[in-house]
């Protein structure tokens, strides 16, 4: 454990050097992740009117989407477009050679990321908060909760990610593999619309997959949207997701590792 | 007429090219239909909530999506990957040998790669298009149709010069791709009518970035409720942008020194 952390205290280090480069680009790509949930919010806000729809009023669809928007930032990553291009210019190998698993390096790229970028993020959060005006009130236990859920919200996305990023051992077209992924998450992790206005099968399928673990629920959670039961439910589902996006990355990873032959250098 | 002919030419060498690799075209439409088909199924979670979006019915919103498909499938197959390799070519020193052919340059470098199986996207677009003006019925007439072709092509034109004035950044700054990224991310938001976002955000979308008239105004033409001065100014505007694009690019040309030549 103690050169776990000394590793990534390392990489860490030697990814914000490289990052901090390039960071006007850093800050164009987030748009990208602020545009979606403005969208969201917009039209729902739309559709509530003055009045609410599913128990949100404009003030708590303000609150709900800016929040998620911040939770997606933390949460979200690029290696399923990353790990397909790795592989296919063969850049694999040069990582297989190092004493540590791939894994570790391009995660602890993925944190560095998100350490910079937050910078500006939370900042736009609380800017567009002071003009659509969220109704949010918190408690001290509530955002405690939260914390934990968004730790756990960002292990089970970057596994699941993850795993699905090794199909790119069988197939080298992963894209349409991708969308597939995109279109459930983005109906199942709360996107869309909040969980309670989703159709009943739709919320049924969402607290069962994975997806809503990865964003929504956290969301909720902060929100007050969850009683105590629902909560341990929750962290209950998230956990048994990670124990099986664990043991089939790690399947995986062995099985994909067997069938890696190098292309190009 | 010249020009038609090397278009024909650039689109059946493209064609064969990709003919190799026909599977593609079944990724391409597998993928084109799980977006859309989320996409159509997102409005229905709306539309289990309310009648009308900011005065949109569900019909009209659902030609609005197809617009917007018929936008990114253009987009995609032509514009920009004729203009992603035209970043590439600048930084290879490449463009040499684009700039020595018997055509205008700015016409070869916006038509010269083609991904042919994103078309997919135009055809489903158009499915949508067509099946929503049925469900709208018979308050589409020939005037209807006829603003919604003229404000299609207007859109295409101004797009594509608002995404060649970005792409020409290339002769000054490298990474212009990073660049690029601000239009595809902005006009997600043209899913939906502009009409819907607040002010300075409406302000954003249809003078900084046209995302506009690249799909809300052709969906108003279409829908029988665009103001006749809007497609006055549509029209301007595509003029104006076709102009101005042409005249940055021929500016940004004479700053191209080949990088291997």
């Amino acid at each position: 454990m103690r050169d776990l952390i000394r590793l990534y205290g390392a990489m860490l280090q030697a990814s914000l050097g490289v990052q901090v480069q390039y960071r006007v680009a850093l800050v164009i790509w987030l748009l990208g992740l602020v545009i979606q949930p403005v969208v969201y919010l917009v039209v729902w806000s739309a559709v509530a009117g003055q009045g609410a729809v599913g128990g949100y009023t404009r003030g708590d669809f303000a609150a709900y989407y800016l929040t998620m928007m911040v939770v997606n930032h933390l949460t979200f990553t690029w290696i399923m477009w990353e790990y397909d291009y790795l592989i296919r210019q063969g850049q694999l190998s040069a990582m297989l050679l190092k004493p540590a698993n791939p894994v570790h390096r391009l995660a602890a790229d993925n944190i560095a990321y998100k350490l910079l970028t937050s910078v500006v993020v939370l900042p736009m959060a609380v800017l567009l908060g002071l003009y659509f005006r969220p109704t949010l009130s918190l408690t001290l236990e509530r955002v405690a909760l939260f914390l934990a859920a968004i730790a756990g919200a960002w292990v089970l996305r970057w596994l699941l990610e993850y795993t699905l990023a090794l199909a790119a051992f069988w197939t080298t077209r992963v894209t349409a593999l991708n969308e597939l992924y995109y279109g459930l998450f983005w109906f199942m992790a709360g996107q869309v619309a909040p969980n309670a206005l989703l159709p009943p099968g739709v919320q049924l399928a969402a607290e069962l997959l994975p997806f809503r673990y990865t964003v929504g629920f956290p969301v909720e959670l902060v929100l007050g949207r969850l009683q105590g039961a629902q909560i341990a439910q929750g962290f209950a589902v998230q956990l048994i997701w990670l124990a099986i996006a664990f043991a089939s990355y790690h399947l995986l990873w062995r099985a994909g590792l067997r069938r890696y032959s190098a292309v190009g250098g | 007429m010249y020009y038609l002919a090397v278009l024909r030419v650039l689109f059946g060498v493209n064609l064969l090219n990709e003919l190799q690799y026909r599977v593609n075209f079944a990724v391409q439409l597998v993928q084109s239909a799980i977006s859309l088909g989320t996409a159509l199924l997102g409005l229905a979670v709306i539309f289990s909530h309310t009648r009308t979006l900011g005065g949109w019915s569900p019909e009209e919103l659902v030609v609005l999506l197809g617009i917007y498909s018929i936008m990114a499938g253009f987009m995609g197959a032509v514009i920009g990957p004729s203009l992603s390799r035209l970043m590439q070519d600048v930084r290879d020193g490449t463009l040499d040998f684009t700039l020595t052919k018997p055509v205008a340059s700015q016409f070869l470098v916006s038509f010269r790669q083609i991904v042919i199986w994103r078309l997919a996207d135009v055809l489903l677009g158009g499915a949508l298009v067509f099946g929503g003006t049925v469900r709208l019925g018979e308050r589409i007439g020939v005037l209807q149709a006829a603003s919604f072709a003229v404000t299609l092509v207007a859109a295409a034109v101004i797009v594509y010069s608002f995404r060649l004035v970005l792409a020409t950044l290339t002769f000054w700054i490298i990474r212009v791709e990073n660049i690029m990224v601000i239009w595809s991310s902005l006009f997600e938001a043209g899913r939906y009518p502009v009409g819907l976002y607040p002010e300075w955000l409406r302000m954003v979308l249809t003078l900084v970035v046209p995302v506009a008239f690249a799909t809300t105004v052709p969906a108003e033409a279409l829908a029988g409720r665009l103001n006749p001065t809007v497609l006055a100014a549509a029209l301007a505007l595509a003029a104006l942008s076709l102009g101005i694009a042409s005249a940055f690019w021929r500016y940004g040309l004479r700053h191209y020194t080949g990088a291997s030549a």
